[in-house]
């Protein structure tokens, strides 16, 4: 799909770096930089190029969906016909309130879902109603549909690369 | 929802913001500047100062009202793999597979979903490999079946929340 390559030795220093955070000073990057022990441009050339060839999808905020009152999560999920999920993933993709969408495999015959679509709310009758606009757009396409609401958050660290052991 | 099945949600309540916070969070969930004072050129755009922002920033951090400022790394495209797998777990050995799942550095974030496959989590590696590895050993730890749903098609990813 996107080509794929391990993070170099200076990536994987940016990399390890920065996943706390971004320091919060006047200077980030020189702040980095000076941490690794290069020049500051270095540091800036190669995040820029990180964020160009796709390595970074960006640097920003990370909200937690809780604390800005987006209470609800839930995770629609749908039988496509599988000649038309290209073109229905894209579109159900481009509704504003989902914020993850995904083609996945069947587990038949536990499972007969191939369409993901995360969508959040500030109240369950709120993502109810988007999930309807969800199905009314995917019409006879779809054949079996279910919807799985988030009751608890059992772990949330996100990935660490070289880990603490 | 049995509270007694429940382990602890960590779920902060909604934070009190006023409508600086609140541009500041929904400016900073685009893209931040690459420059010598990206703070100082924000600011600007917000009509605030430098240090103003840097506090704003800490206190959201703080406060968990943002996880994380910084880079968003691609880990696909730097070589790593994200699988979502779920298990159906039952309901008086709920704690006790929670505890185990999240025991895994490889699991980077779960969550309790109402239906019978009711946990469902995130593999992350920073391998394509280590995702079979990490599967089988949940499937040890836990005696139950892994469901893996590794993304065929990604059509959009975009956790921009309005604040």
């Amino acid at each position: 799909m996107s080509t794929a390559l391990p993070p170099d030795d200076f990536e994987r220093r940016l990399i390890i770096a920065t996943q706390a955070g971004l320091p919060l000073v006047p200077r980030p990057y020189d702040a980095l930089a000076e941490q690794l022990g290069v020049d500051a441009a270095l540091v800036r050339t190669r995040l820029a190029a990180m964020l160009q060839g796709g390595r970074i999808r960006r640097i920003g905020a990370v909200p937690n969906h809780y604390a800005l009152g987006y209470t609800a999560n839930g995770m629609s999920v749908w039988d496509v016909d599988d000649a038309r999920i290209g073109e229905l993933g894209e579109a159900v993709g481009r509704l504003d309130f989902v914020t993850h969408c995904y083609e996945r495999p069947r587990a038949l015959p536990d499972w007969p879902y191939n369409l993901f679509a995360m969508v959040h709310g500030r109240d369950r009758d709120t993502v109810l109603a988007h999930v309807e606009e969800i199905a009314a757009l995917l019409g006879v396409a779809c054949s079996a549909r279910d919807v799985l609401f988030s009751s608890a958050i059992l772990k949330k660290t996100g990935l660490r690369i070289g880990g603490d052991g | 929802m049995s509270a007694l099945s429940s382990p602890p949600s960590r779920r902060p309540p909604p934070a009190v913001l006023d409508e600086l916070d609140r541009r500041i969070i929904n400016a900073l969930q685009g893209g931040f500047p690459i420059s010598d004072e990206p703070y100082r050129e924000v600011a600007g755009q917000l009509g605030t100062t430098e240090a103003d922002l840097l506090a704003r920033l800490q206190r959201l951090l703080d406060a968990r009202v943002l996880t994380r400022f910084g880079p968003m790394f691609q880990i696909e495209r730097l070589g790593g793999r994200f699988v979502l797998a779920a298990l159906a777990v039952p309901e008086e050995r709920f704690d006790e597979v929670a505890a185990a799942v999240n025991a895994l550095p490889e699991v980077a974030h779960n969550y309790r979903r109402e239906h019978r496959l009711n946990m469902w989590f995130v593999l992350a590696t920073e391998t394509p490999d280590g995702i079979a590895a990490a599967t089988a050993r949940i499937e040890a730890a836990t005696g139950l079946p892994v469901f893996a749903f590794p993304k065929l098609q990604e059509f959009f990813v975009d956790m921009r929340l309005k604040a």
